[in-house]
């Protein structure tokens, strides 16, 4: 469920590291709890964002969500295909359904968050 | 830390669990908020059938010679108007006119009356009646002696009478009998909170289940599907019905929501009267309108509506509509402002959205 890959955040995004480059998204765990997902708001390509500060929002039918940066950097792409299929972020949060690419700033921020091992029992504990 | 208080559960919780339903608490009591997802519940209910568990809601029961009187000195509508089988919609009010609660009358004989109320609010209105009780009448907490579960949709007529011989056609709206259902002794009445045909019964606990499953089974050749409280909400928001906490509450009066139709001033004293007699004369200061959001973004409960750039009411509920794929909601506006086709803003996240007034109900079903 949760790919080795990537690493995640309590806030529920997660990160996936190529090279120098973050891509963003939020958890399948993040999708369920809210829903139908109806919106999503990014932050324009060239903004700076920081670790832990608001990056975006998603809304769904029943609730709105800040999403926080779990890296910091610089947005190179958003997923423009979710503005017009919001949906996806329910049907493949991890994979298609990323939401922003960005040039890190602090690569050592990543290898801080947690594993998949480590985010299953979070949200295990959370329940 | 405190510890929360344990949520209160209905005799179907361990069915939701079994369908996996996402749990909330709802006013102290887990309740699903979805099962499959709100989007694919709501559009079964407005084109087959949906089962909801509203069991949480409260039931009380007034009976005795002066049953009737009871209930008219405590609530607004007119009950004792009502033929023995018939329901209607009426309010709760404090002295000062503000609503104690809205709730259900059903008149099951001319001494005893049946009411449906608020699951959050049934201590409150039971203590509340009780206070107000000098009649020879009994008042009681009933609520652990009822499911109630709710059977909406255009296909819920035809779902429901495959387990009951009661002529489910020959109920009228807002009406209800007392029969069988799958066996088992239930109140079936013809009432709803979705703003489409439907009914909801009243069924001993210990059956819940077994019922459930039966009518399950009865509505799955039109696609049944259980329907959490997240529908039950963007159902009855389409139908601008109003909700407790929402568009009414202790500070509103049901002719700032709107509810005139519940209210009958000629019918003799009741708790509230004085005070909407004076609101009549003097007029209301704010009403409660429908709007749909023009720009990007959807307007929820408590967010800040503007008039002509300042501020002048509030959001009280907020949704996309799955049936007309717009963004709707309710709001109150200073009652001189409150015309359909005005522009106002509603403010989304410090960011002030175009929104237009709108007539209501946002949905009307083919009938």
């Amino acid at each position: 469920m949760y790919p080795e890959n990537l690493r995640y955040t309590k806030e529920h995004e997660w990160v996936r590291v190529e090279g120098n480059t973050g891509t963003i998204g939020i958890t399948d765990h993040a999708q369920q709890e809210l829903g139908d997902i109806v919106y999503v708001d990014m932050p324009k390509v060239g903004t700076r964002v920081e670790q832990g500060k608001t990056l975006g929002s998603v809304e769904s039918v029943k609730a709105v969500s800040d999403i926080y940066a779990p890296v910091s950097g610089d947005v190179v792409e958003i997923n423009q295909t979710l503005a017009d299929a919001p949906e996806k972020l329910n049907e493949d949060p991890h994979g298609e359904a990323w939401l922003v690419k960005i040039r890190l700033s602090v690569p050592a921020e990543f290898e801080k968050l947690m594993s998949a091992a480590e985010y299953q029992t979070y949200i295990g504990a959370e329940k | 830390m405190a510890a929360a208080p344990a949520l209160r559960a209905t005799p179907l919780n361990s069915v939701h669990r079994a369908l996996r339903a996402k749990l909330v608490d709802f006013g102290g009591w887990e309740m699903p908020v979805q099962y499959s997802g709100i989007l694919h519940e709501h559009h079964a209910v407005r084109s087959a059938v949906g089962l909801f568990d509203v069991s949480h809601m409260g039931e009380i029961e007034i009976r005795g010679p002066e049953a009737g009187q009871l209930m008219d000195f405590v609530a607004t509508n007119h009950a004792q108007k009502l033929h023995i089988g018939q329901a209607q919609y009426s309010a709760l009010l404090y002295p000062h006119a503000g609503f104690v609660d809205d709730i259900l009358v059903h008149k099951v004989a001319e001494d005893h009356y049946f009411l449906c109320v608020n699951a959050s609010n049934q201590d409150k209105d039971f203590e509340h009646i009780r206070g107000l009780n000098q009649f020879q009448a009994e008042v009681e907490s009933a609520g652990q002696r009822y499911v109630q579960l709710a059977i909406q949709g255009p296909k819920a007529p035809a779902t429901l009478q495959k387990l009951t011989p009661v002529d489910l056609s020959a109920i009228r709206y807002y009406w209800f009998a007392d029969g069988i259902v799958a066996g088992t002794p239930a109140r079936i009445a013809h009432t709803g909170y979705t703003g489409e045909d439907g009914f909801e019964i009243y069924i001993p606990p210990g059956e819940a289940e077994r019922i459930w499953r039966r009518v399950m089974e009865a509505g799955a050749e039109f696609g049944i599907l259980p329907c959490g409280l997240g529908a039950r909400n963007t159902l009855r928001l389409e139908a601008a019905m109003s909700l407790y906490g929402h568009e009414i509450d202790a500070s509103i009066s049901p002719f700032e929501a709107g509810l005139d139709w519940i209210v009958k001033l000629n019918k003799g004293g009741f708790v509230g009267r004085e005070a909407l007699i004076r609101q009549k004369e003097s007029g209301i200061r704010r009403k409660l309108m429908g709007f749909e959001l023009r720009g990007r973004g959807i307007g929820r409960d408590g967010y800040e509506v503007y008039v002509g750039g300042a501020p002048a009411g509030w959001v009280t509920s907020g949704s996309p509509s799955p049936a007309l794929n717009k963004n709707i909601g309710l709001c109150y506006l200073p009652a001189d402002r409150a015309q359909t086709g005005r522009a106002i803003q509603v403010m989304i996240r410090h960011q002030p959205v175009d929104a237009v007034t709108v007539e209501t109900p946002f949905y009307k079903r083919a009938k």
